[in-house]
C-alpha cells in the first residue's frame, strides 16, 4: 500500500494494515477495552458504589431469613428467586413477580436484603458498573442496535489487527523479551509489542467471542439460508428442544432458572401461569435447604428460585455457586425439585453438547468471566488491562513514529493534530471521566430525583471536557495535566469512600469487605501509575529528544 | 504559471488520486465484499456440513468471522486490487451456487 504504487512484501502491505485499520478504530477500542475490563469486577464496583450495603454480613442462617422474608414480602407472588452473597457482593439481592403482571423484565420487583438481619436495605440510586458493562458493547445515547453494530465493526477492525500484527511482526516471540527503556520510538514499540504478545491468547478470544456472542445479529444468513427464514424453529432446535424434523410439536422447555448474575439479576421467568384462581400449597423449604447446603458443602448455593408458585406444577430450584464447568456454561449446577411433593426432578434438557457448542461456550464464558473463580477472574482482568494498553501504546506510537514527518515540515498537520487531541482525551481522559463518575456517585445526594442520571451526565461531561482541553494546549502539556488530574482523583477515591459512608480501606481489610478494600487498593494503584506515566511524560519531551537518540541506534535495530 | 508546475506535479497528484482510489477499491473490497462473500460462505456451510441442520448452522455462523478476516487480510496482500474483486466476486458465484444446488436436492425443510 505504498503511496508510488511500488511493488512490497507480505509484511509491508500487513504493516500498512495493522497501522491504519488499529488507529481508526483506536479510541473506541480503548473504551470498549477499559469499560470491558472493569466489568470483569461489575459486583465489587456496584458494591463500592452502594455504601448502604458495605455493612451487611452473610453467615449460615442467610438463605432462611431470606426465605421468611420473602413470604412476608412477596406472599402472593407466582414466583420468586433469592440470590445469595458470595466473596464479590454482601447483600442478599431478591426479585419476584406479582401474579398477573406482563411477561418480561418491566414487571420484576426486586430488593436487596440485610444478609445479617434479613431487613430490606435502601441503596441509592446508581447504575453502578453496568454503565461500563452496557457502554462496552453498546454505547450510549442511541438506539441499542446501533450501538451493538458500532462495537462489533470495531471488534471486527480489531481481529484484522491482531492478525495483520502478528503477521508483521516476524521475531514475535523473541522481541517480548526484549524492552528498550528511554529510547522513545523503540520503548513505545517495545511497550506496545510486550502488551500485545504477552496477552495475545486472550486478545484472541476476547475479540473472537465478542463477535460470536452477537453472531446472530451479525451474521444472520446461514441461519436464515438453511431454514429458509425460520429462525424459531433454528433456535428450538439448536436448543435441544426439538430434532430435526419433528417441527411442529413443539413444546415448552423447563422453567429457566433465572440467574442471578453480577448487577444485573432477575432474568427471564419462565413457567408462570397467571390464571389465578388455583392455589396449590408449596412444602416447607427448610429441609430443602439443609438437604442441598449439606450435599453442596463446598461450594454453597449461590441462588434459590420458585417458580409457579401456587400451582400443582410448581418448583423449587437451586443454582450452586462457582465450580461450574466452561464447556456447559454451569447447567450442571442446578438441582430441581418440585415445590409441591418436595421430590428431586429431572434436570432441564440442554443442548447436545457437539464440538462447536463446546467451543462457543468456552470462548463466551471466557470472556464473561463466567464461573470464574477469584484467581481467574484476576488473570482476566490484568489480561483486558494489558489490552487496554496494548491499544493506548498503539495510538501513542501513531503520532511519536512521525515526529521526523512534523520536524521536515516544520509544523503540525492537521491530521497529525487531530490524533494528537483524540489520543489525550480517550487515553488519558476516559480515566478521568471514570473516576468523576465515581466521585459523583457519592457527591450527588442519595435523595435527589434521577440522581442515577446526573451520575451518567457527570461522567460525560467531564469526558467532554477532556476533548475541549487539549485543543488549547500542547500535546505534551495536555498529556501531563490530564494524567494529573485522573491520577488525583482516582487516589482520591479511598479518602472519599471512607468520608461518605463507606467502608473504610482500613476497616475493609481488617473485617470486610475485601471487595471495597480490593476497589480502594486498584484506585490508588491505577493513580500511581497515572502519576507515573503524568512524571515520565513532563520529563521526556514527546518527540525531540527521541529523534536525537535514535540517530545514535545502531542502524540494524531501526525498525523496518 | 501552469508551467512552472511542470508535468512532474501533474504526475504526482495523478499518482497520488490514484494511491487513494486504490486504498478505497481496496477498503470496499474488504469490509462489503468480504462481508457478502463470508455470509454467502456461511449459507454455503450450513447446508453443505454433514451435520444435523442447527449444528452445521451454528459452527457455520460460528467460523464467519475467521472468513471474513481471512478475506481482509488477503484483500490487502494481494498485488492488484483488480484481482481483488474478481476473487470475491467469484467466491461469491460459485459458493452460492454450490449453497443453491444442495439446499434444492436436499430434504425439504
Amino acid at each position: 500500500m505504498r503511496a508510488d504504487g511500488a511493488p512490497e512484501g507480505l509484511r509491508q502491505s500487513m504493516s500498512w494494515l495493522h497501522t491504519w485499520a488499529g488507529l481508526v478504530v483506536g479510541w473506541l477500542l480503548y473504551a470498549v477495552f477499559l469499560m470491558g475490563t472493569l466489568s470483569y469486577v461489575q459486583s465489587e464496583i456496584t458494591l463500592w458504589m452502594k455504601p448502604e450495603l458495605h455493612r451487611s454480613v452473610a453467615d449460615e442462617g442467610t438463605l432462611t431469613r431470606a426465605v421468611r422474608r420473602m413470604e412476608a414480602l412477596a406472599s402472593g407472588a407466582r414466583s420468586w428467586t433469592i440470590g445469595l452473597p458470595g466473596g464479590r457482593e454482601t447483600a442478599v439481592r431478591v426479585f419476584w413477580r406479582e401474579p398477573d403482571t406482563p411477561q418480561g423484565r418491566a414487571a420484576t420487583q426486586r430488593a436487596l436484603l440485610d444478609a445479617g438481619t434479613g431487613e430490606v436495605l435502601e441503596a441509592r440510586e446508581t447504575q453502578g458498573a453496568g454503565f461500563f458493562y452496557r457502554f462496552h458493547f453498546q454505547l450510549y445515547g442511541m438506539p441499542w442496535i446501533w450501538g451493538r453494530w458500532i462495537v462489533s465493526i470495531a471488534t471486527m477492525i480489531m481481529l484484522i489487527a491482531i492478525v495483520s500484527g502478528v503477521i508483521t511482526h516476524k521475531k514475535i516471540f523473541k522481541d517480548f523479551f526484549t524492552f528498550r527503556r528511554g529510547k522513545g520510538q523503540r520503548s513505545w514499540l517495545d511497550a506496545h509489542n510486550a502488551t500485545g504478545v504477552f496477552a495475545l491468547p486472550f486478545h484472541l478470544m476476547i475479540t473472537y467471542s465478542g463477535l460470536l456472542l452477537f453472531m446472530n445479529l451479525l451474521m444472520p444468513w446461514g441461519v436464515d439460508f438453511a431454514y429458509r427464514g425460520d429462525r424459531d424453529t433454528y433456535f428450538a432446535e439448536a436448543s435441544g428442544r426439538l430434532t430435526s424434523g419433528a417441527a411442529g410439536t413443539r413444546q415448552a422447555g423447563a422453567g429457566t432458572a433465572a440467574r442471578v448474575e453480577g448487577g444485573r439479576g432477575g432474568g427471564g421467568f419462565h413457567g408462570d401461569r397467571d390464571d389465578g384462581n388455583s392455589h396449590v400449597a408449596t412444602v416447607p423449604l427448610e429441609p430443602l435447604i439443609a438437604r442441598v447446603t449439606a450435599l453442596w458443602k463446598a461450594d454453597g448455593i449461590d441462588s434459590v428460585s420458585i417458580n409457579g408458585r401456587g400451582t400443582p406444577e410448581a418448583t423449587v430450584e437451586f443454582r450452586r455457586r462457582g465450580g461450574g464447568s466452561l464447556v456447559d456454561r454451569g447447567a450442571s449446577d442446578l438441582l430441581i425439585f418440585s415445590a409441591v411433593t418436595g421430590e428431586l426432578q429431572p434436570p432441564p434438557q440442554t443442548p447436545p453438547l457437539t464440538a462447536a457448542r463446546a467451543t462457543y461456550n468456552v470462548l463466551t464464558s471466557l470472556h464473561l468471566g463466567r464461573v470464574a473463580g477469584p484467581t481467574m477472574r484476576w488473570l482476566l482482568f490484568l489480561s483486558g488491562l494489558a489490552g487496554t494498553l496494548m491499544v493506548a501504546t498503539g495510538v501513542v506510537l501513531w503520532v511519536v513514529k512521525r515526529a521526523p514527518d512534523r520536524r521536515r515540515l516544520g509544523r503540525t498537520p492537521l491530521g497529525h493534530r487531530l490524533v494528537e487531541v483524540l489520543n489525550v482525551a480517550a487515553v488519558a481522559g476516559l480515566p478521568v471521566a471514570i473516576a468523576a463518575y465515581f466521585f459523583l456517585n457519592r457527591l450527588v445526594p442519595a435523595g435527589l430525583a434521577d440522581r442515577a442520571d446526573w451520575e451518567v451526565r457527570g461522567f460525560f461531561i467531564a469526558w467532554l471536557l477532556c476533548f475541549i482541553h487539549p485543543l488549547f494546549r500542547s500535546y505534551r502539556q495536555a498529556w501531563v495535566e490530564q494524567l494529573w488530574a485522573g491520577a488525583m482523583l482516582l487516589a482520591l477515591l479511598p479518602l472519599l469512600n471512607a468520608l461518605t459512608g463507606g467502608s473504610s480501606l482500613f476497616s475493609a481489610l481488617v473485617s470486610g469487605p475485601r471487595a471495597v478494600a480490593a476497589f480502594d487498593l486498584v484506585a490508588l494503584a491505577a493513580g500511581a501509575l497515572l502519576a507515573l506515566g503524568a512524571l515520565r511524560t513532563s520529563r521526556h519531551s514527546m518527540g525531540a529528544r527521541k529523534e536525537m537518540r535514535r540517530h545514535s541506534v545502531p542502524s540494524e535495530a531501526r525498525p523496518a | 504559471m501552469s508551467h512552472a508546475y511542470g508535468s512532474d506535479g501533474v504526475r504526482a497528484v495523478s499518482r497520488a488520486a490514484r494511491h487513494r482510489l486504490n486504498v478505497l477499491s481496496r477498503v470496499l473490497a474488504a469490509a462489503i465484499g468480504g462481508y457478502a462473500l463470508a455470509a454467502v460462505a456461511t449459507a454455503c456451510l450450513s447446508v453443505v456440513l454433514p451435520l444435523p441442520r442447527a449444528d452445521a448452522a451454528f459452527l457455520a455462523t460460528l467460523l464467519s468471522f475467521f472468513v471474513h478476516a481471512c478475506v481482509v487480510i488477503w484483500a490487502f496482500a494481494v498485488r492488484s486490487s483488480m484481482h481483488v474483486w474478481i476473487g470475491i466476486t467469484g467466491a461469491i458465484a460459485v459458493l452460492a451456487l454450490v449453497a443453491i444446488v444442495t439446499r434444492a436436492s436436499g430434504a425439504p425443510a
